[in-house]
């Protein structure tokens, strides 16, 4: 027994109806929206879309239909069908993306936290300093050069014209080294590595030298008995006191701000001649624009350059050097010249990676 | 040098109305420092005036006595005080402070009642009004002073002064007077100087004011001397001159030996006054002899030293020369006869002997720097005046004037040198003129021949000469302008290392320190370093600061060590800390090193072996870490710092430097026998890394488990030049592969066979467990392993990675005994 074989009942095509149709369509959009999640709507998709559903029924019916009625009542089941299998997917659709704010929702945390889960490390001021006043002279087409903390007296007074009996060997508060004789003593400038330069290279030179120095100094909120310096040395032809000027000029720009400036002193170095001390003119001074003490320098003196095989009827030169930690104390607050030895963590890290 | 600036106006013009700002950059402008202004009459404030005291009554029943005095302060003014002090009388001029006078230090003085009495003001010593030291009594004016009462008192006591203290460079010993300040200062505002040296005085007579000779002409090239007979005994100095000392910073004595005080400070000729009925004999100008002694007037037993020069009589040395006299032949209240004597010592003599013995005096510093050594006639000449004119006497028509120098030098200078060095356009007409108006006697001509005045002995080069141009025209004239600089190479291969090793540690979390290089021999015992161990071979400071400190460090970890203690005593718990430096070991060689020349350059073959005098200085870089390494937190707990966190940051640092590091057990004070690493760069150990012993914690009181890493940046290679490594796109084989072997075998050596027998194919490797159980037996432990294989040109079969792995774990049971678990 087939449907073929059934003879046209049109009582038994009910579901074939127009009306019942829409009804159809109109049960099942009201029970997808019925459906509060994605599980109840997929509770309720065989009601509506399985093989027992008003639509599907009605599908089986189309065969008890006369041929000529057939394609009509296709056409309308179909579209039925289509309509519920589209109200579905919209439905799912609106579930599934508030499935998805949902749980973006309930995943949201409190930003805020803190994230510092590896420690953070820093690097002391002083050495983001020096490299920070190297960088600059590298940039103009200086080298880096470096030199022993213990030295020869050779090198740290006779050859930069401190003779062993002038007072300026005394009032430079030597640490020496034992025994007397090895002459040693812990530099008590920089100035050393422009004789270990001069001796090393040919003109024309043009160093920079960061380094540690050392006096006797009791340490107390100014003084230290170990410092940093950074000491310039150029030999070439021509050079006059207007290049050393201008040298410290453009260093003052670059580090205090494009209103700063230098003004020299008459002063006195046993390794230059004539000497002056340089003061900078701070614009940006927390206390108001001023000018400030700021190292040492001069025209590098005939003997030191005679001394190192250098020829001053030839070559002249100028030198400076600064105390990085006076820099450091002036431009950064630093309040007491012991914080920068004494290590404290909470110092160094305020200062981060760089200066 | 304390310089009032009423006496230098004596000898300068200082247009009035200049203000002290003026003269402070005048002064600046000269090269002549000034260290502080001292403006006196801002140092007390309020009713400060003369008076007199009328009358005053004894109190009785204190503990010392007490004056209740009734003082003129004013026409018809009379003001009741108390006073402590005894040394004036009825009559006697004084300086009263009134209430509302605030003294220096802040003292505000009020009518307030004392010891029954209401003290309506106060008399004042000369220290409370901070003219000196002098705290004895109060301050008694002379009777001239009468005509003041009721005035204010600051005039008449020199509390108007303005004092400028100068720092002066030790080449510019001229400026240790008021006659080389004035003369710079003329030069600075441009205006009139006065010499207080020009005056006439005695010339030498053939026969001496005292017999005397000089032995060696090099240690005194003149020796001057003059007698006063007669003198009234123990005659105070007058007013003015105790004032002007008093601001100088010098303590009034004696009037033969404030003469001398005064005239040193007013010209920069050191003097000496001998009490001249104290002397034996005739008077001998020489070195000292060994073991001779001498009593300096300091109260100091000297033993004198041959180098010494010394005055001597009879008896013996009498006056350590240049330096400071003896007590034997002092000036006493008693003295009425003196002699008067001006020298010229060598300046490198004094130098040494004031450094043997520790002794340094007003008259030493001037020697050292330099003296005028035309001045000595002309200031006995003056010495003679001051002394007859307030203590009378007779001066001895003889002038003593033994006189050994030898011409002042002739430099000659090329008139073009100020330019070349300055920058200037400097002609010879310009550098004649400015070398002149510093006493110069200049020849014109080319060169130009220069001889500098007695009171410069510090110019004697060329280039000192150009100072001085450039000077007198003024350092602000120099021109601003930049040299071209020819392109340099930038930083060398070791400096971009050492900074890229700062920065990596700085990132991986540690905290740079710099610490001081100066350790005690404790430290080395708390390392628990044995008595032979190269590190306490340390240099010794022969001067340190602390004798409990006195050794450069071999290691950077004691005073690495000693600021980790630190940060945990101010409360810190985490730390990292790392420390880049240069430790100290010995030289090649010791002794001796060569004399160098300074004249020209020395052979390299003497520089090469004056190198070999060197401490070794190479570069070092510590670690040392407590508490937690990455910290606890509302994620979950922190993790503790351990030896692989020390071990980890020798890797960190080798990584920085792309050198490929072998770490190796080892046993190495001052880490755990059980926790050490020693670190290998090719061939060598570089350092050490691992988790301190327990003894070295408990030592230097560190928290148990601190761990610390030290390498040798310097024994680094330099950095491999990095290789870019093939990229294979087709998918990787992933094995798993666990081995057993004995629990001694050190895991990196297993890991170096199994990629050995993995072959070309292996990509990476990974220890990612380790284990040790009952099931694998006694001695045994688990290392298990991630492979990753990976073709260049093909995807790999199963069959071909499983051979990988076979072969991989083969070359590990053939070295270890390995064993593929679960196999």
């Amino acid at each position: 027994m087939t449907y073929r074989n059934d003879p046209y009942d049109p009582k038994q095509a009910t579901l074939l109806a127009p009306e019942a149709l829409d009804q159809a369509v109109a049960e099942a959009e009201k029970a997808f929206a019925a459906a509060a999640d994605l599980d109840a709507l997929a509770a309720v998709r065989p009601a509506h879309l399985g093989d027992r559903a008003p639509v599907s029924l009605a599908r089986r019916e189309i065969g008890s239909l006369p041929p000529a009625a057939r394609a009509e009542a296709g056409k309308r089941v179909n579209a039925a069908r289509a309509a519920i299998t589209q109200a579905y997917a919209a439905r799912q659709a609106e579930l599934e993306a508030a499935r998805a704010r949902k749980v973006l929702q309930e995943e949201t945390v409190d930003v805020t936290l803190p994230t510092e889960r590896r420690p953070r490390g820093a690097r002391h001021p002083l050495t983001s300093l020096m490299d920070w006043i190297v960088d600059l002279f590298v940039g103009m087409g200086y080298e880096v050069a470096e030199g022993p903390e213990a030295e020869l007296g050779w090198f740290n007074f006779d050859a930069l014209n401190i003779a062993p009996d002038h007072p300026a060997r005394t009032m430079m508060d030597t640490f020496y080294l034992d025994p007397p004789d090895s002459t040693l003593v812990l530099r008590t400038h920089t100035s050393p590595v422009q004789i270990r330069s001069m001796l090393e290279r040919k003109p024309p030179i043009y160093i920079i030298c960061p380094g540690r120095a050392y006096r006797t100094d009791e340490p107390d909120i100014t003084h230290t008995p170990v410092f940093h310096q950074v000491e310039g040395l150029v030999v070439d032809k021509g050079i006059t006191m207007a290049h050393l000027k201008g040298t410290l000029d453009h260093w003052a720009r670059a580090m205090f701000g494009p209103g700063a400036k230098t003004r020299l002193r008459p002063s006195y170095f046993p390794f230059t001649e004539p000497s002056a001390e340089p003061d900078v003119w701070w614009p940006d001074h927390p206390d108001g624009p001023r000018w400030v003490e700021w190292g040492g320098c001069g025209m590098v003196n005939p003997r030191v350059l005679r001394a190192c095989g250098i020829d001053p009827d030839v070559y002249s030169g100028f030198a400076f050097g600064m105390g990085i930690e006076r820099g450091l104390m002036f431009r950064h607050g630093v309040p007491d010249i012991r914080h920068t030895i004494e290590g404290d963590v909470r110092f160094t890290r305020a200062f981060g990676m760089e200066v | 040098m304390r310089v009032p600036v009423s006496w230098l106006s004596e000898y300068v013009e200082i247009p009035p109305g200049t203000s002290v700002e003026e003269l402070d950059a005048a002064f600046v402008r000269m090269g002549l420092e000034v260290e502080e202004i001292h403006d006196l009459s801002r140092s007390v404030t309020g009713p400060l005036v003369v008076g007199r005291v009328r009358e005053f009554t004894e109190l009785t029943g204190f503990k010392k006595p007490i004056r209740y005095c009734q003082v003129e302060v004013g026409p018809s003014e009379v003001r009741g005080i108390i006073c402590g002090a005894t040394n004036f009388a009825a009559g006697d001029i004084v300086v009263v402070a009134l209430p509302g006078t605030v003294l220096p230090g802040g003292f505000a003085i009020s009518a307030r009642k004392t010891y029954g009495h209401i003290s309506d003001g106060m008399l004042c010593s000369a220290r409370e009004l901070g003219l000196g030291d002098d705290h004895s009594g109060i301050l008694v004016l002379p009777p001239s002073a009468a005509s003041h009462i009721g005035q204010d008192a600051r005039p008449v006591i020199g509390l108007d002064e303005v004092i400028f203290e100068l720092n002066i460079n030790p080449d510019r010993g001229y400026a240790l007077s008021i006659r080389g300040v004035a003369r710079d200062l003329a030069l600075a505002l441009g205006t009139k100087f006065t010499d207080p040296a020009a005056i006439t005085a005695t010339p030498g007579t053939a026969q001496p004011a005292y017999p005397v000779s000089i032995l060696d002409t090099v240690g005194c090239d003149r020796f001057a001397a003059r007698a006063v007979r007669g003198i009234s005994p123990n005659t105070q100095s007058p007013q003015w001159m105790q004032r002007r000392l008093i601001h100088a910073g010098m303590r009034p004595i004696s009037l033969p030996v404030d003469i001398t005080n005064y005239l040193m400070l007013e010209l920069g000729q050191p003097m000496h006054v001998f009490d001249l009925d104290r002397l034996r004999g005739p008077l001998m100008v020489r070195r000292a002899q060994a073991g001779e002694r001498l009593r300096t007037l300091d109260g100091v037993d000297r033993e004198l030293d041959p180098e010494d020069m010394v005055i001597c009589d009879d008896t013996g040395p009498v006056s350590l020369a240049a330096v400071m006299g003896g007590e034997s032949t002092e000036v006493s209240a008693a003295t009425v006869n003196v002699l008067f004597e001006a020298a010229h010592w060598d300046p490198i003599m004094v130098t040494r002997t004031c450094r043997r013995h520790k002794l340094s005096s007003e008259a030493s510093r001037r020697w050292e720097r330099g003296v005028d050594s035309d001045l000595a006639l002309v200031a006995l000449e003056r010495a003679i005046d001051l002394l007859t004119t307030y203590a009378g006497g007779t001066p001895s028509t003889e002038v003593l004037d033994l006189d050994y120098r030898s011409a002042p030098p002739t430099i000659s200078l090329r008139a073009d040198l100020p330019s070349r060095l300055v920058g200037l356009p400097y002609t010879a007409a310009d550098v004649t003129r400015l070398l002149r108006a510093i006493g110069c006697t200049v020849v014109e001509g080319e060169p130009l021949q220069v001889t500098p005045p007695r009171w410069r002995p510090d110019l004697t080069d060329p280039a000192d000469l150009v100072e001085e141009v450039v000077r007198l025209d003024g350092y602000d004239k120099v021109a601003s302008e930049l040299p071209i600089v020819p392109p340099g190479r930038g930083l060398t291969p070791e400096q971009r290392r050492r900074r890229m090793v700062n920065r990596a540690l700085a990132e991986a979390g540690y905290v740079e320190v710099l610490s001081y290089p100066f350790v005690s021999e404790a430290a080395y015992d708390a390392l628990g370093l044995p008595e032979d161990d190269p590190r306490r071979q340390a240099l010794r400071v022969a001067n340190p600061l602390s004798e409990q400190e006195p050794y450069l460090r071999t290691t950077l970890l004691p005073p690495l060590l000693a600021t980790l203690a630190r940060n945990l005593g101010r409360g810190q718990r985490d730390l990292a800390l790392f420390e880049m430096g240069k430790v100290f070991l010995p030289a090649a060689r010791t002794g001796t090193p060569p004399v160098l020349p300074v004249e020209h350059r020395p052979d390299d073959a003497d520089l090469a072996v004056a190198a070999e005098y060197l401490p070794r200085q190479p570069l070092h870089v510590a670690v040392v870490l407590t508490g937690e390494r990455d910290p606890s937190g509302w994620w979950g707990p922190g993790r503790p710092a351990d030896w692989a966190d020390a071990v980890d940051a020798a890797r960190i640092v080798a990584s920085a430097a792309r050198v490929s590091l072998t770490v190796r057990q080892a046993t190495q004070a001052p880490w755990h026998p059980g926790r050490c690493a020693a670190l290998w760069v090719g061939e060598q150990i570089v350092g050490y890394a691992g988790e301190l012993h327990p003894a070295v914690c408990s030592a230097l009181n560190l928290p148990a488990r601190t761990c610390a890493m030290e390498l040798n940046l310097d024994a680094l290679p330099p950095a491999s030049t990095a290789v870019a490594p093939p990229l294979s796109t087709y998918p990787p084989a992933l094995i798993d592969v666990a081995v057993v072997v004995s629990e001694e075998v050190p895991a990196a050596e297993v890991q170096q066979a199994l990629s050995e027998g993995a072959g070309e194919l292996l990509e990476e490797i990974r220890l990612f467990d380790v284990y040790s159980g009952p099931q694998l037996g006694e001695g045994r432990k688990s290392l298990a392993y991630k492979l990753v294989f990976r073709a260049p040109d093909r995807t790999l079969t199963v069959d071909e990675a499983v051979a990988a792995r076979d072969a991989a774990v083969a070359v590990a049971a053939e070295r270890f005994g390995a064993v593929l678990r679960g196999a």
